[in-house]
């Protein structure tokens, strides 16, 4: 009836997890008791679980990468300490236990808060940017949310109700076979992503369709801000590498569940073709991440330096260049496999190759900020500490893609250093300028600024103390995953990477700090212009947060950097733009149907990794029945009618006019 | 607009010409052009997942592991008959996309049930063959090979599988809510998925079972 479940999946002789499951689950329940009690369950269904809005969704998705961000640190910051502390010791965390708490840290920082951060943003900003009313297929875009949020439920569920992999965040085989990882651990892995990777597809077909089909007037694609340039690589690069990776992940599934023998051992398996497979979707996977990052810093500095954006069309050739590069590399995470000398050396200089774009791109961001008049803000401290980190990180990683330096350190810490540097740097520091430059567009108020830098000078100095030791400890031998060691050259270097968690711990309770304090403090920290950094790109043209259409009138655009055309030629003219005529405004209706399919999805995933079949296959009709109903209705969208429109509009209008044209002139 | 178009009735619908919605913004395609470029995409998303199929196949098709190879499973005959199934199939289909664009009933369901039959019909005999195969001791768990091939196929025969529910959707859509712009614009969809599968399965007979006889 229950397939595999039974009381046994419970770890109750483990008290981590179940202490941590125990807080968690309370911390839920009193979240959700407060929501009803204070009467909010109506509004958090009508305006936010059904919504199909982009920003809603794109918001929901950041507060879900955040939430995960601070599980996925948890892990990282018992791994910083177990590895202090097991030196000629077997630390506090056992053996089993520390192999999940690697592969889930892994699996969640990529999948469930690297992933849903860049995508909250696109989300966010892109239909902004490109002065449009929403993506291409709002419903699906809620779908893709909901799917995604599945997936990192199940991982969650996997701390208290049977075990995570232990496999790493990639499970290779043959451990990750049956015959070696028995348990249901692979399997929550394997399932997990198999329904967020449906919904992270679906992303990429919208933003795709949406960046290439649907603009403002006026907005060719050599006007589009850079941002929506580095969101469509992103999600071309995710149209074309996530099928790859749920084709092998649904191979290794075969294999598990059906006895296959694609991966095994024996029966002509080939392991070593899952490598070809899972790094042919991993390293497109990490310029998803970082290219809209890079797309972020772009609108960052630009914005902050008070310039337009250095060589634009040669950022435009970099990013679509990194996109098709990053295709030819894949083979670089492997050289120690034995493809020989001459394919290592092929994909050892592809690897050196697609280092030149983004060295293009570096220097342009170093070119915008050279003689512009500077605000030293939050979110740009966060694009300059990206742009020496990242530089080292790069070079880190050029350096592990000469294939005789690889034979040395492959799979050492040196490895583990290299990917933080250029994911922490990178990716998380692009979202936090992300996070600090969006939300007063989003909420209408700023993040306070004093907290958000003390955040950044601790991420950025933890950042360093933390990793720097790792790259001389891969280059002392130390390989990456050990529970515990016997190596007295290695305490010393581990210690002080675990202070550097510490330090890191700081940064993100500052952040915390930082919204807590924002959101109490909200009027002084109030925008009311919708334009509070004196931005160039559109989505400063609306008020602040943008009204559920987004812009009243489609706006015009007749070059680059749009908006900021737009206030200089009001500044000239000395007077605002004239008032529109304003039209009825059709939007698509809020809709269940993400939510429910999600539900329905959730309950096949759990039934499939407990073979509970009955389960799997009524959740499954479920779902199937959620898309008819979903097709059966007769009316999509609603009509906002003019008059409100005029109204919200002027409202905006004022307070954009006072802040453009002070009544009385200043210099 | 070429004579076909006007002859399938593009320009006595008003559907296509309507343009986007206001929330798709700019007001510069029609929805119809938005939802199957979209719809392109992802049936191109769908192709990169078969090619990593393929890809696995080229490697495993060696890997025999002493069990039987393609050269002794495949019956060239059952698959010229699944093929002139699939083929014969998306021109039904194609009828059905003119008929729905028509408005004609006689045309659409006449076209949609045979389109329907056919796949049926290709199925059938895919899991004969199958079931063939897995009785004489061939099935996916013998080699490696074998087991790249039922995932290849198998994934195509998924896809019939669904195409043909979405294809009973789509009549008993069309039936109950008539040929409303939304629903034809599903239509069109399902006529470019179908479409997709018959250009897989080219691909899936000429790579495993034309180039697996004759190696």
């Amino acid at each position: 009836m229950l397939g595999k479940l039974s009381w046994a999946a419970i770890p109750f002789d483990q008290p981590i997890p179940l202490a941590a499951a125990a807080v968690v689950g309370l911390v839920i329940i009193a979240v959700l008791a407060w929501i009803t009690l204070k009467g909010w369950l109506p509004y958090l269904w009508q305006e936010w679980i059904t919504s199909v809005d982009h920003k809603r969704i794109g918001i929901m998705y950041m507060v879900l990468a955040l939430v995960m961000l601070l599980r996925g640190f948890s892990d990282a910051i018992m791994m910083r300490s177990q590895q202090a502390l097991a030196f000629h010791s077997d630390g506090y965390l056992p053996p089993e236990h520390y192999d999940q708490i690697f592969s889930a840290h892994g699996t969640l920082m990529i999948f469930f808060v690297a992933m849903p951060f860049v995508i909250g943003l696109m989300n966010f900003v892109m239909p902004l940017q490109l002065g449009i009313r929403d993506v291409a297929f709002p419903t699906l875009n809620s779908a893709s949310f909901w799917l995604t949020a599945t997936g990192a439920l199940l991982v969650n569920v996997s701390l208290v109700v049977g075990e995570f992999a232990r496999t790493g965040w990639l499970p290779f085989p043959p451990l990750s076979e049956i015959t070696y990882s028995p348990g249901v651990g692979v399997d929550y892995y394997l399932w997990s992503l198999q329904i967020s990777g449906v919904g992270t597809v679906l992303t990429g077909v919208n933003f795709v369709t949406t960046v290439l089909k649907i603009h403002a007037p006026g907005m060719t694609y050599l006007r589009m801000p850079v941002f929506c340039w580095t969101t469509l690589a992103a999600n071309l690069l995710i149209v074309a590498a996530f099928p790859i990776l749920t084709a092998t992940l649904a191979m290794l599934l075969l294999d598990r569940y059906l006895g296959f023998h694609f991966f095994t051992n024996e029966a002509g398996g080939n392991m070593m073709m899952f490598m070809n497979l899972i790094w042919a979707w991993g390293h497109p996977e990490v310029y998803i991440l970082i290219l809209p990052a890079f797309g972020v810093f772009s609108e960052v500095i630009s914005t902050f330096s008070g310039k337009s954006l250095f060589g634009y069309r040669s950022m435009v050739m970099a990013t679509m260049a990194i996109c098709l590069l990053s295709f030819t590399v894949w083979l670089h995470h492997f050289f120690t496999m034995g493809a020989g000398a001459d394919v290592n050396a092929v994909f050892g200089i592809a690897s050196a190759i697609i280092a030149v774009p983004t060295g293009v791109k570096i220097f342009n961001w170093l070119f915008t900020m050279y003689g512009g008049r500077l605000v030293y803000s939050q979110s740009l401290l966060w694009s300059i500490g990206f742009m020496v980190t990242f530089v080292i990180g790069g070079m880190t990683g050029v350096l592990l893609a000469v294939p005789p330096a690889d034979f040395v350190l492959h799979n050492s810490l040196f490895l583990v250093a290299h990917f933080h540097n250029v994911i922490i740097g990178g990716v998380l520091f692009g979202a936090f300028a992300g996070y600090t430059f969006w939300f007063p567009k989003a909420f209408g108020f700023r993040l306070h600024e004093g907290l958000g830098k003390a955040a950044f000078w601790c991420w950025i100095i933890g950042f360093y103390v933390a990793f720097m030791p790792l790259y001389v400890l891969g280059l002392m031998g130390m390989t990456r995953r050990m529970q515990h060691y016997d190596v007295p050259a290695w305490h010393p270097w581990l210690l002080v990477a675990a202070c550097g968690a510490v330090i890191i711990l700081a940064g993100i309770i500052l952040q915390i700090a930082q919204l807590v304090v924002s959101i109490r403090r909200r009027e002084e920290l109030r925008d009311n212009t919708g334009d509070p950094w004196n931005g160039r790109s559109l989505e400063w043209a609306t008020s602040s947060p943008p009204p559920a259409f987004n812009f009243a009138v489609l706006p015009r655009v007749e070059g680059r950097d749009a908006y900021w055309a737009m206030k200089q030629r009001a500044r000239r003219q000395a007077t605002p733009v004239p008032e529109p005529d304003y039209t009825d405004i059709e939007m698509p209706r809020n809709s269940a149907t993400g939510f429910v399919c999600a539900f329905f999805a959730t309950f096949t995933g759990f039934a499939l990794i407990w073979h509970i079949w009955w389960m799997a296959i009524v959740a499954a009709v479920g779902a199937y029945a959620t898309f008819v109903v979903f097709a059966w209705r007769d009316r999509t969208e609603y009509i906002i009618p003019a008059a409100e429109v005029a109204r919200i509009d002027r409202a905006n209008r004022s307070a954009r006019g006072e802040a453009l044209l002070p009544t009385e002139a200043t210099p | 607009m070429s004579a076909f178009e006007a002859a399938a009735g593009y320009d006595r619908q008003s559907w296509d010409r309507r343009p986007a919605a206001a929330h798709a913004g700019g007001g510069l395609l029609s929805k119809r052009i938005v939802v199957g470029y979209g719809f392109w995409i992802f049936l191109l998303s769908d192709i990169i997942m078969f090619s990593a199929f393929f890809a696995t196949y080229a490697v495993l098709v060696g890997a025999t592991a002493g069990g039987p190879s393609g050269r002794e499973l495949f019956n060239l005959n059952n698959v010229a008959i699944e093929t002139a199934c699939l083929l014969l199939s998306s021109f039904t289909c194609g009828i059905a996309s003119i008929g729905a664009r028509m408005q004609r009933g006689t045309w659409f369901y006449g076209a949609m049930s045979a389109t329907g039959i056919l796949g049926a019909a290709f199925l059938f005999i895919e899991v004969h063959e199958f079931a063939g195969m897995v009785a004489r001791g061939a099935g996916p768990t013998r080699s490696a090979f074998l087991s790249a091939f039922f995932t290849l196929v198998g994934c195509h025969g998924l896809h019939v599988t669904a195409g043909l529910l979405w294809l009973l959707t789509m009549m008993a859509q069309v039936f109950a809510k008539g040929y409303r712009a939304d629903i034809l614009r599903r239509v069109l969809c399902f006529g470019l998925f179908w479409h997709t599968l018959d250009i897989i399965w080219v691909a899936i007979f000429t790579v495993i079972y034309l180039m697996g006889v004759w190696q």
